[in-house]
């Protein structure tokens, strides 16, 4: 347990700011994901052919490919394209990019690409006959997303959305390839200097153990307050 | 873009394919016997069996793949005993580790599929077969077995995609599977974009065969 104790002689202290790193990592790329899903899911329901084809290329390409494939391709090939980017607009000097936010985004895409399926999905099992009623009724478009639709939604979404934050939550390991010091990066550290890898990766797992756990505890809640009055 | 180095880095990465098909392969045969073993125990009455076997589902669904890899590649050497027994012999391959690895967490996965797809079966179908008279062992092995792998089949489909995604963890316990040629070339020709883009393209592809493999299966095992 000394290994595990705050301060300069054990990893207790360490290991506790890379589980808020692994939190924040997490969190941002849940919310890139959402950002991602506002923009994709409105084209897989799209009636153009065009439109569905880049929200479908979106999903299929992103869940075909292996998370950490997508991360190296974030990770060494980020820099060089921004660069060149950059250059057109004039800008020669090297740029390096945050692993912080490289890892986010990389993470976030995937994310979107999961929560876009969840959210198509929510939204074409509610009734067709519902879309109808608010636009016999005369419902401006607006009210008819806040009121019928988003909070149906919600509630056929909940459950899977926990699927993808968990999917998110456990693909943040793999951003410590990246050199970020998150839970990941931290026991390599830490089991590279005390030659116990077995303590510290078994330490990791638990970790992350608790991090599901609670996370489970709080979507639970969400889910039975979004499905109140059903 | 490099097109020659695209050129001459696919029979490189095509030959890197068949480490990552027999990974895929070995993991799933073995997951799979794991799997339904869990699933059984899962359905048993016995509070202390089913949660036993829930928590072993829960354990590996609930961390990373990677950490998975690391406890028994780097972690299980460390045991004194364990070295001196012949499982050493195992556990010093990375290739095995790797599998063991991937078959304990797609096991875990498969437990899951298998119990929902054993507990959707409607009791009438069991009933009715035990009213016509055949024994329980026949009504598992021609009435529960045949509808739950039917049942299970589109939720396995996607297992055995996020599994073969998942077989590129083994490149960080030094394989060369298609990420981990794929990395070396890199590590060399410093052009990420070529490469990785071409590796993301093969898993691609092998992810488009095995969705249109499942799809197949699911039309010739569907109830008429």
């Amino acid at each position: 347990m000394d290994l595990l104790s705050f301060g300069k002689t054990g990893w207790g202290d360490e290991l506790f700011y890379a589980t808020l790193m692994t939190i924040a990592v997490a969190v941002t790329a849940m919310l890139i994901g959402f950002l991602f899903s506002l923009i994709f899911t409105p084209l897989k329901l799209s009636n153009n052919k065009f439109l569905n084809f880049i929200g479908n290329t979106y999903t299929t390409v992103i869940r075909g490919v292996p998370e950490l494939l997508v991360i190296y391709l974030f990770f060494f090939g980020g820099s060089g394209a921004i660069m060149y980017v950059a250059s057109i607009f004039g800008y020669f000097e090297y740029i390096e990019i945050n692993a912080f936010i490289t890892g986010s985004v990389a993470i976030g895409i995937i994310s979107g690409a999961y929560s876009t399926e969840v959210f198509r999905g929510a939204i074409q099992s509610i009734d067709k006959g519902q879309f109808e009623a608010a636009k016999v009724l005369g419902v401006s478009k607006f009210v008819k997303f806040y009121k019928i639709i988003l909070p149906q939604m919600l509630r056929l979404a909940i459950p899977n959305l926990s699927n993808v934050w968990q999917i998110t939550l456990k693909d943040t390991s793999l951003i410590s390839v990246t050199g970020l010091v998150e839970i990941m990066r931290q026991s390599y550290i830490a089991a590279g200097s005390t030659r116990d890898p077995l303590f510290f990766y078994s330490f990791a797992a638990v970790l992350y153990l608790i991090l599901t756990f609670l996370s489970m505890k709080l979507i639970n809640r969400l889910e039975v307050k979004y499905s109140r009055g059903f | 873009m490099d097109f020659d180095l695209m050129i001459t880095s696919l029979p490189k990465l095509l030959s890197a394919a068949v480490i990552t098909l027999k990974l895929l392969s070995a993991s799933l045969i073995i997951g799979l016997f794991i799997g339904f073993l869990f699933a059984v125990l899962r359905l048993n009455k016995n509070p202390f069996i089913n949660k036993f076997a829930y928590g072993y589902s829960y354990l590996f669904r609930g961390t990373p793949l990677l950490v998975q890899i690391f406890i028994i590649y780097y972690g299980l050497g460390q045991i004194e005993w364990l070295r001196s027994t012949f499982l050493w012999v195992i556990l010093k391959e990375p290739y095995w580790c790797a599998i063991i690895a991937f078959a304990l967490n797609t096991g875990a996965y498969t437990s899951e599929i298998l119990r929902s797809a054993f507990q959707t079966i409607k009791p009438e179908i069991i009933e009715a077969g035990k009213s016509l008279g055949i024994s329980s062992k026949i009504i598992l092995y021609k009435i529960q077995i045949p509808v739950a792998i039917r049942q299970s089949l589109p939720a396995y489909g996607n297992e055995i995609i996020l599994m073969m995604k998942g077989t590129s963890l083994a490149s960080t316990v030094t394989l060369m599977d298609i990420t981990g040629v794929a990395k070396h070339i890199v590590s060399t020709t410093y052009k990420p974009l070529e490469v990785f883009l071409l590796a993301g393209g093969i898993y691609l592809f092998m992810t488009f065969i095995i969705h249109n493999l499942i799809k197949y299966l699911e039309k010739k095992y569907s109830f008429q």
